[in-house]
């Protein structure tokens, strides 16, 4: 069936801000969506309120609406667009439902718009728990069978009707307290009565055990015609029991045998055939590994992580294609796009291993809970290809930049057995370097599977690498154990540091036995066809497919671009968003681009985004492999993050010039002391401040400049480790858990200025610099910037200030050096312009200043590092004029997917993802990233609690009034309640913590509170009242502000700002 | 050990030895097929070829009694990237490699696979060998390789004497199954259906077929030039006179095709792997199907008259499957009975067990 001609005008939901389970691959996934339909010839009209996504560009859709994802706005959106239909697969859980509610509301209906793709019907019944699990019976396929009961008596029935072990989950405690697996009956009556005692709506969960099952997972297609195709299938190597996106996944699967396979593949196709899916669908399977006994877990009738992944480990493009189906097209009508011959009806075929190993948060969250389950965890992925499992896991975890470079994690060698043994039985993060400490310790594969239900094939590849340590430590390897070593992924620096050896000296040994990477294509049909992709990995295999001439013998000068590697916080999307700009305005200057990248769920990981994708770690060896093959003009660190930054140096003396700033500027501006030397000869201000390495410099140094003071290390993301002292107490505890994490770098203490926070991103081409404009942040320095709410144009920064600012950040870009992108905070303290920090590189604030300003960023500081001159671009220089627009951005936490993780504000950077507010009035804009960030104000009527530390009480009366003025009613602890009584503010006490019930906690539990303003006390102490306060806010879905000035913004959209004025703005239509 | 493997265009690839160590002069083939190497050895299709697996891990589930295709694995040669010292599954009996020693099959691991696969794929399948020996003469060698043939297979892998196997539950009906170099599989898929199934060895005389009181026959998979069996494709055309229902698959499709006249070619690297798509004309659909053959029936000389054709492989339009005018016949090229591959396309079978039923029925 070809196109459907009827369809002119399609409206595309993103997925909102990045969140734990619900981040890259939805920009991703959206782009080519939106591509795919703009090369039908179809206008797109876009809503996200992600800013940092790529989906968000002009050059991607027609219109674009940066704005909540709620019905109120996508209503008012579809009434001013009359869009004739809606793609609600391609944005996440959040799309699907936002586009379903639209659907039974009757918005769709009023306003004509069709939903595309597969039918809400269908959607609900795959959605649906009951929905799905009669569907499944009805076509004989089997599901986990579960029973919602109130009593143990009830519990102890149903078990006995689906047989032992079960598990049992109270319902609405967060990660399943109180749950458990009973064995028998007495276990079940035991954890059935505790689990109805806490759950606070007496229920629990009985369900049929299958942890310890296989999971794998099958990406499947089905078009309107009823071709039904599978993409990929994958193996999740920790069984049953930990989300998919927390486990480590191996592509195609590896130790199912072809019955296995194809029971599975069947039962994955006849269930999309049966919900009558249009398009991309995941189906989850759990497979008893001592039978062909299976069951269905879950089907995600849209495109997801998994179909991101799916789709980097194949080649075959799915979103892409799902977005064809839904223009009307079967899959035989569409081209493959790899292969240029072939059509998209065809399964793709492997002829290597892909694994992906998921980032998860525990570096930055050193207090969290590391423990593993249902719960996602993981803030990113990275993913790995080898024509060996051993090549694949090995470059995954070098992929990862956690201290960790092989399967050998620091300090486990320190453990006794017994320890190892006991850790074996703990699913967490650590456990694949547990596992393989086991093995080095002489336990055998049958033993720990016995223990982790790992299959024995995975252990026995892991026990390779182990083996493969020891003959290594052994001496200088042969040529033999060398090639074996390189094939099963092992770098020349973990070589060389088993064997006695540097890097350097393995690489030279290897070369002079001719040991080097040859490149392979991902060409989706394991060589049948001829193929033109040009997405390649590494492998230690004899013949090179990626074939290169050097550079200045091709047309086009060659110019290599570095990604940023996995999502991580502090390291988002945005420089993705950043690396993609910058390969395509190098594309249009006439350069071929080549990007090295590991992350499966971004844009510049899409093969057709550069000229040439290298699938590889981001690390010195593996760049340089690419290197000496490609032999590159250039490179360009600046758009990558501190991934790409941190390669300057070594992609130097390679030999290969950084295009725009030097390693030397980047160095420059990290390195205490030359820093503080530039700035003293520009005669800039900065907190008085020390670089130290131990504790006891720290202190000496904290009591001569005067507590508080701000630690941290130098060269790291987001503001990890970085803390604010009041004593010395606080500097040995931040010492101690610096000193776990980082090493190399020296550690920054500096005066705290507790003042305005103002930053700017600007273009330097070395006469000229050019400001697109100042943000200013609503939480005083303090809060780390990429956590603080921040606004466009600034609203109390003076024009003297300002030419201040531009002026510093002139002679800064000038004194470093610097070439292209500068990222500069300032702290406005006593009618005095500081700065803070200087990043000679593309910041977070790119994309969104990019968006609101119209200034097109990364193509200006990438021609600029081609030699152009801003004063002949267009664009001015200076300070650009500000918008008409207020643009509020508005960070985005996942905390309550995380235990144990304190979600108050400070120098740590601690959001997930941003979304950004856009209205003429600063009040709108700020009511819109409210609602876009999912906060919501309290009512007249509502409730408040107030309990801040001393600092604050003052300032706290300001807004307890504000909130007393429009009837809200206010709670307070001892200490606020009289400060605020004292002032005048009528307010209840509630009880501590530590004090009788009911108290604080039992309020916020009881959910009859709406919002709780809590600011914490100094410290990283878990035990406080005032962590309590706050897991418990998280824990039952109350709001809570743990920053002065955030309720003071939440009390300014409050007194002024008016929902029913919100105006959505065609960002396309802002010059 | 040291192995090494050498094509007929030159090409040499050094390395691991492994299952035998014999010299072993074959066709080499390869296989895109990412599960089932055990139904892939056992296959008979493959006597007298060697097999490239383009996966790269092979041998990660070990190997069963219950997967094998037919009595013995009877590729030749085996070559893949990396196989599994050891298998790891709930059926695992044996190592892979131990089941290729004991079977006499030469192997070879530790050579870059893909690159081999890309030279089948772009200059043609060619004859190859595997060796263990440290010294030998190229040029030697290449004179050998050369002449070599794919010959007299289908006499080497048929039954010697007929077998019968009974319906699982209860009888539908009779179905002959002509035994060119079955697959287990194809016998169990009449059976699960219903039917009482008697494989006859290839040379079988139609008569005897005829006068056996079958309600069907099918005729099975097996290896080689269509062309070469000459005698068989005369008894074949007087099945294809009685008015009997017919289904045949891979190497019967293309022995019946030549019975009614048409020709059969070779493709340039053939179809083996899972994941070929071929469109079902009549039901407007594609399915993905498992594909084992190096020979194809020749499109333009199938009599209009004679024959039409019903499947098409999507990826070069080769034809895939005949409905035969007039008569209960249909075949296809590729491999309903599956293992290893998708089983999407078994309702062909279905299809097959209902007409001969139905004949069974009018007949009486």
């Amino acid at each position: 069936m070809p196109k459907n001609p009827e369809i002119k005008k399609v409206l595309v939901l993103g997925s909102g801000p990045i969140v734990i389970g619900q981040a890259a691959e939805f920009d991703y996934a959206g782009t080519q969506a939106c591509r795919s339909l703009k090369e039908e010839g179809v206008e797109v009209v876009l809503v996200n309120s992600n800013p940092a996504t790529i989906m968000t560009d002009k050059d991607i859709a027609d219109h674009v609406y940066i704005e909540p994802l709620n019905m109120a706005s996508i209503t008012q959106i579809i009434a001013k667009e009359r869009p004739d239909s809606i793609l609600p697969t391609l944005g996440g859980q959040t799309g699907l439902n936002l586009a379903m509610n639209l659907h039974e509301q009757g918005i769709l209906d009023q306003y004509g718009v069709k939903l595309l793709g597969t039918s809400p019907e269908s959607i609900r019944k795959a959605e649906d728990r009951q929905g799905f699990k009669d569907a499944m019976e009805a076509i004989g396929q089997p599901c986990v069978t579960s029973d919602v009961v109130e009593s143990v008596g009830d519990a102890v029935a149903f078990a006995a009707a689906i047989g032992y072990p079960v598990i049992v989950r109270p319902a609405y405690t967060l990660g399943g307290t109180g749950g458990g697996i009973a064995y028998d009956e007495p276990s079940l009556r035991e954890i059935a009565d505790r689990g109805i005692q806490l759950s606070r709506v007496g229920q629990v969960l009985v369900e049929r055990c299958i942890s310890g099952w296989k999971e794998i997972e099958f990406e499947v297609m089905r078009d309107s015609a009823g071709n039904v195709i599978q993409i990929c299938s994958m193996e999740n190597i920790d069984p049953v029991g930990v989300h998919t996106g927390d486990s480590i996944v191996v592509a195609p699967t590896q130790t199912l045998a072809n019955r296995e396979y194809q029971m599975l593949r069947s039962a994955s196709l006849n269930i999309i055939s049966a919900l009558e899916i249009e398009g991309g669908c995941n189906v989850q399977l759990a497979l008893n590994p001592d039978s062909f006994e299976y069951a269905v877990i879950e089907v995600n009738p849209r495109v997801s992580r998994s179909s991101a992944l799916a789709s980097k480990a194949t080649g075959y493009p799915i979103a892409k294609v799902a977005a064809k189906i839904a223009m009307g097209y079967t899959l035989d009508e569409i081209p493959n796009a790899v292969t240029g011959k072939t059509t998209a009806c065809f399964e793709p075929t492997l002829d290597y291993c892909v694994l992906k190993l998921p980032r998860l948060p525990f570096d930055k969250f050193t207090t969290a809970s590391r423990t593993l389950g249902t719960q996602m965890k993981a803030t990113g992925e990275v993913m790995a290809i080898g024509n060996s499992f051993e090549g694949a896991l090995m470059k995954a975890i070098r992929s990862l930049e956690l201290p960790v470079k092989s399967l050998r994690l620091p300090g486990l060698d320190e453990l006794y057995t017994e320890e190892i043994e006991e850790r074996l039985v703990n699913v967490d993060d650590q456990r694949l370097f547990v596992v393989a400490e086991a093995l080095r310790r002489g336990f055998s594969p049958e033993k720990i599977n016995k223990i982790t239900k790992m299959d024995i094939w995975f252990l026995d590849r892991f026990k390779t690498i182990v083996d493969m340590e020891t003959v290594l430590e052994k001496g200088v390897p042969s040529q033999e154990t060398l090639q074996c070593a390189k094939e099963m992924g092992f770098s020349d620096g973990y070589i060389g540091a088993l064997c006695g050896k540097t890097a350097g000296e393995i690489k030279k040994m290897r070369e002079s036995f001719g040991i080097k990477p040859a490149f392979k294509m991902v060409d989706t049909c394991a060589a049948e066809f001829e193929a033109e992709t040009p997405y390649y990995y590494s492998t230690y295999d004899k013949e090179n497919e990626a074939e290169s001439a050097p550079d200045g013998t091709g047309e086009r000068k060659k110019v290599l671009v570095l990604g940023s590697g996995p999502i991580r916080i502090g390291q988002g999307i945005e420089f993705d968003y950043c690396s993609v700009h910058s390969v395509w305005s190098f594309k249009r200057m006439g350069y071929e681009t080549i990007i090295i990248n590991n992350n499966p769920e971004t844009v510049s990981t899409d093969f057709d985004v550069a000229d040439k994708l290298y699938f590889e770690p981001l690390t010195p060896e593996d760049v340089q492999a690419v290197v000496e093959l490609e032999k590159p003009s250039g490179a360009v660190v600046q758009f990558g993050g501190q991934t790409a930054i941190k390669l300057a140096k070594a992609l130097t003396e390679m030999g290969v010039p950084i295009l725009g700033t030097s390693s030397d500027g980047v160095d420059a501006a990290e390195d205490r002391e030359r820093f503080d030397a530039i700035l003293q000869q520009c005669g800039i201000p900065r907190a008085a401040g020390k670089t130290v390495f131990t504790t006891e410099e720290a202190i000496a140094a904290a009591n001569e400049v005067g507590y508080p003071v701000l630690v941290r290390p130098s060269y790291v993301l987001g503001g990890q480790g970085m803390e604010i002292a009041y004593n010395d107490r606080n500097i040995t505890d931040f010492m101690r858990i610096i000193n776990q994490t980082v090493q190399e770098h020296p550690i920054l203490v500096d005066k705290y200025l507790m003042g305005r926070e103002v930053e700017v991103d600007g273009v330097f081409d070395g006469e000229d610099i050019l400001i697109p404009g100042i943000m200013e942040h609503v939480e005083r320095a303090g809060v780390h910037s990429g956590d603080s709410i921040s606004v466009y144009p600034t609203l109390h920064v003076e024009e003297q200030h300002k030419q201040t600012i531009l002026k510093y950040t002139y002679d800064l870009a000038k004194a470093l050096g610097v070439v292209g992108l500068i990222n500069i905070q300032f702290i406005l303290y006593n009618d005095q312009v500081y700065v803070i920090e200087v990043n000679p590189r593309s910041s977070r604030t790119i994309p969104y200043i990019s968006k609101v300003t119209g200034v097109p960023i990364i193509d200006l500081a990438t021609r600029v590092m081609l030699g152009e001159k801003l004063k002949n671009m267009g664009y001015g220089t200076g300070l650009y004029p500000e918008a008409d627009y207020y643009a509020v951005k508005m960070p985005v936490f996942s905390f309550e997917k995380l235990t144990d993780v304190d979600t108050g504000l400070g120098p740590e950077m601690k959001s997930t993802g941003e979304v950004l507010g856009i209205s003429e009035s600063f009040p709108q804009a700020l009511l819109k990233a409210f609602k876009g960030a999912g906060m919501k104000a309290p009512k007249k009527g509502g409730r408040v609690i107030i309990t801040v530390k001393d600092e604050d009480k003052r300032e706290s009366v300001g807004i307890a009034r504000g909130l007393e003025e429009m009837g809200i009613e206010i709670f307070a602890t001892e200490g606020t309640c009289q400060a605020l009584q004292d002032a005048g503010v009528a307010c209840k006490k509630v009880a501590r913590v530590s004090e009788a019930h009911p108290n604080i906690l039992d309020m916020i539990q009881s959910g009859s509170v709406d919002l709780v303003i809590n600011t914490p006390t100094r410290g990283r102490k878990h035990d406080t009242d005032g962590f309590k306060i706050r897991r418990a806010t998280v824990e039952h879905s109350v709001g809570c502000l743990t920053a002065i000035d955030t309720a003071h913004a939440l009390l300014t959209v409050r007194e002024q700002g008016r929902s029913a004025d919100l105006v959505p703005i065609d960002i396309t239509t802002i010059q | 050990m040291k192995a090494t493997l050498i094509l007929e265009n030159g090409s040499l690839f050094i390395g691991e030895s492994i299952g035998s160590t014999e010299d072993r002069v074959c066709e080499m083939v390869f296989n895109t097929s990412m599960t089932g190497y055990q139904e892939i050895l056992t296959d008979p299709s493959y006597a007298g070829q060697g097999i490239v697996m383009s996966y790269p891990l092979i041998g990660n589930y070990g190997v069963n009694e219950e997967d094998n295709e037919s009595g013995r694995p009877w590729a030749e040669a085996f070559i893949v990237r990396r196989m599994s010292p050891r298998g790891s599954n709930f059926r695992c009996e044996n190592t892979l490699d131990s089941y290729l020693k004991a079977n006499h099959i030469t192997g070879i691991q530790g050579v870059d696979t893909r690159a081999l696969t890309r030279i089948l794929r772009s200059q043609g399948t060619m004859n190859g060998m595997i060796t263990c020996a440290e010294s030998f003469s190229v040029p030697e060698l290449l004179e050998k390789l050369r002449a070599y043939r794919v010959e007299g297979k289908v006499e080497l892998t048929s039954r010697k004497t007929a077998e019968t196997f009974p319906a699982d539950g209860e009888e539908r009906c009779k179905v002959a199954l002509m035994d060119y170099g079955v697959k287990q599989n194809m016998i169990g898929c009449l059976c699960r259906r219903g039917c009482a199934v008697t494989v006859f060895p290839w040379n079988t005389p139609a008569e005897t077929v005829l006068s056996g009181g079958f309600d069907g026959v099918m005729l099975s998979n097996g290896p080689g030039d269509p062309a070469d069996n000459v005698g068989v494709v005369a008894e074949i055309k007087k099945l294809y006179d009685s008015g009997l229902p017919i289904f045949a698959v891979c190497l019967g499709h293309q022995l019946m095709a030549l019975a009614t006249g048409a020709k059969t070619d070779r493709l340039p690297f053939g179809h083996r792997g899972g994941n070929h798509p071929v469109r079902d004309i009549a039901e407007g659909r594609v399915f993905i199907t498992s594909q084992n053959h190096g020979y194809m029936v020749v499109g333009e000389s199938v009599d209009p008259k004679v024959a039409e054709i019903s499947h098409v492989n999507v990826n070069d339009g080769t034809v895939e499957g005949l409905r035969y005018l007039g008569k209960d016949i249909f075949t296809v090229q590729f491999h309903p009975e599956a293992a290893p591959g998708p089983m999407d396309t078994e309702y062909l079978f279905d299809r097959f067990v209902d007409k001969v039923c139905e004949r069974k029925g009018g007949k009486r």
